[in-house]
């Protein structure tokens, strides 16, 4: 018997006794109960992470959170973890500072969403506003190749970007994904919307085709296009396996691969690692909050109309 | 597809011209409006052909040669894929993926649909939280849930192993990475705790179209919770819940992430006796640490059809449901 236990048993006892009172405010509270302890498992590893990559080495073992009250002190919490992880250390391809792999992130991340970003909302405001030869058959063509997983042409892409010189270069990275046909279907979604009028009244003014795409249409997308942006810088920072297989340069590398690198060399300095962990998740949590209402809106009038 | 924008741009026949009425007068515009689509979509053309269609027609090559690197290269014929169905790694590896696969659809899913359920009514503010917050775990990816739980899985001081022992007096010591027959449960844990917000976003939009008069209509008739659900609920998110169920199994084939970062101290990313190896790890293994496109390729045209059959099954199978229904 815990306390852990005891907080659970206790619950019980108030459902139990609850729902001989009033069954409908059992349910409520059971629903309540329920959801924070789904909560509390969902934020426990962040909040572990955090209280770990405060914590000095000499105690990280010693607390599973944080040190009590009366030990709470620059002796077991200090900023120790963030100098180590950000002094320049040494590799077999001279030094490199834990700054570098920030920067590569950000930079490749910001600037494949930004590409991608244009791109695809360009080839949906095509596929949405326009009538082409062709362009039924391209829809199909586009769903037929989503259908095919990136994995099982990584081979082949192999060589094709050996073959093209681009190994080792960022080129690899960002080429290949700055146009996919699930964004360019994403915004072809939300631009359908749009009405024809408005595009014809932009002709009549003298806009260009692009003027019309850029000025008029992409304002009225936003909430799309801040639901794209998330899900494609998320899916450009997270990503391991492409800069894995094709970045060998120790000072190019990104944060995922050398986080995955890092794993062997601080088998016994958790701290320092978990450190680097906290930094690398921050930019994606703080770029949800900032988009996270169009987001769940995006997202969820996509799903509905599966 | 790579027709030049100058060629669509000539639509209009002599008739069309001439006749000139309603809808061949909108035919005719057709031309400028082709050519400025295939300008919009040019960028999309290039990078297709470039980086989809050639290793597509490439794969299919590859897969037939041994390869030593990206630039020797010997014809084989069909042995790479004999090799690959000779080995009893690769199935190691399908039967890995296929548990994986099991546990996302049998676990994960229902596990989703039921927390949708427990936040989809509609008061406000404090149900948002507890979306946000179990979505939170998306944000950061296989990657570093990967590296975070083989933290977290440490014997003795990891935090998942602490909590086990507080809750059941049991699992304070065991070494889920170590032990090959915890290895994929470990796995799947981690799975759970990134991947159940997710599909409960699309289960929560699909708890929509359910009809809230029908609900009404069966608790006044005296219907069960449970007998409402299967008669109300499951026909109305049918469609969506089918979507979920195909894109997470095929999501779950491509499983590699996730398992190689946890596992990388624990067997170089594949874990004990290969315990964690899955079949986009067969392929990473054999065309970039072995140097053997060829395989790879072979690996990624069985990956495909995998993929391909299963999807099929499971469509066909919701249609029967669902028609039954």
């Amino acid at each position: 018997m815990n306390g852990l236990h005891f907080l659970l048993a206790s619950m019980a006892v108030v459902f139990v006794s609850l729902w001989f009172v009033r069954s409908k405010a059992a349910v409520v509270f059971g629903r309540w109960t329920l959801l924070l302890c789904v909560a509390a498992v969902m934020l426990m590893p962040f909040v572990w992470l955090v209280c770990a990559a405060f914590k000095d080495k000499a105690v990280f073992n010693e607390y599973l959170f944080l040190p009590p009250l009366d030990k709470l002190n620059s002796q077991t919490i200090n900023l120790d973890n963030f100098r180590s992880l950000f002094a320049p250390k040494q590799t077999t391809q001279g030094p490199v500072s834990f700054w570098r792999y920030v920067v590569n992130s950000l930079l490749l991340a910001s600037t494949g969403t930004f590409i991608s970003l244009v791109l695809c909302s360009m080839g949906g405001y095509a596929l949405a506003k326009f009538r082409f030869r062709g362009r039924g058959a391209l829809l199909t063509y586009m769903l037929a190749s989503m259908a095919v997983p990136g994995v099982a042409l990584l081979a082949p892409n192999f060589a094709v970007i050996y073959h093209l010189g681009w190994m080792d270069s960022y080129a690899a990275i960002l080429v290949p994904s700055a146009v996919t046909a699930f964004g360019i279907f994403l915004f072809r979604q939300a631009m359908t919307a749009v009405p024809d009028e408005l595009i014809e009244a932009g002709r009549m003014d003298g806009c260009s085709e692009f003027g019309i795409y850029f000025k008029l249409v992409m304002p009225l997308v936003r909430p799309m296009t801040g639901a794209y942006c998330l899900i494609s810088f998320l899916g450009a920072w997270n990503s391991f396996l492409v800069p894995n297989v094709f970045l060998q340069t120790q000072s190019k590398l990104t944060l995922p691969v050398v986080l995955n690198q890092f794993m062997g060399v601080y088998q016994r300095d958790y701290g320092v690692f978990l450190a680097g962990t906290l930094l690398a998740v921050l930019p994606p949590a703080i770029l949800f909050l900032a988009v996270q209402r169009e987001f769940i809106s995006g997202l969820t009038s996509g799903a509905v109309k599966q | 597809m790579s027709q030049a924008p100058s060629e669509i741009a000539i639509v209009p026949t002599p008739q069309l011209a001439a006749t000139g009425v309603g809808p061949h007068r909108r035919r005719l515009q057709m031309g400028g409006e082709g050519v400025a689509g295939y300008l919009f979509l040019s960028p999309y053309l290039l990078v297709t052909a470039m980086f989809f269609l050639v290793p597509l027609a490439w794969a299919s090559v590859l897969a037939f040669y041994q390869t030593n690197g990206p630039s020797s290269r010997v014809f084989v014929g069909w042995s790479n894929f004999k090799f690959v169905l000779g080995d009893t790694d690769f199935y190691v590896a399908v039967r890995n993926t296929a548990v994986f696969a099991a546990a996302s659809v049998l676990i994960q899913l229902p596990l989703s649909l039921g927390l949708a359920m427990l936040l989809s009514s509609k008061d406000g503010r404090a149900k948002n939280l507890f979306r946000l917050i179990i979505f939170l775990p998306n944000l950061v990816g296989q990657v570093f849930v990967g590296v975070l739980f083989s933290i977290l899985f440490t014997p003795t001081y990891g935090l998942f192993n602490r909590l086990l022992q507080a809750l059941t007096g049991w699992g304070l010591d065991q070494r889920w990475l170590d032990n090959p027959s915890l290895v994929m449960p470990a796995v799947i844990i981690a799975s759970l705790w990134l991947y159940v917000g997710f599909n409960m976003v699309y289960f929560l939009a699909a708890l929509q179209n359910v009809d809230q008069s029908l609900v009404e209509a069966c608790r006044m008739d005296g219907a069960s919770p449970l007998r409402t659900f299967w008669t109300v609920t499951v026909p109305a998110i049918i469609p969506v819940a089918t979507f979920v169920v195909v894109t997470s199994t095929i999501g779950s084939l491509q499983l590699f992430e996730l398992p190689y970062t946890l596992l990388q101290e624990h067997g170089g990313g594949y874990g004990p006796k290969n315990s964690g190896l899955t079949i986009v790890g067969y392929l990473y293994q054999y065309a970039f640490r072995n140097g053997d496109l060829g395989t790879g390729a072979a690996v990624g045209w069985l990956l495909t059809l995998l993929i391909l059959i299963v999807s099929v099954v499971q469509i066909r199978a919701s249609n029967l449901f669902g028609s039954t229904k």
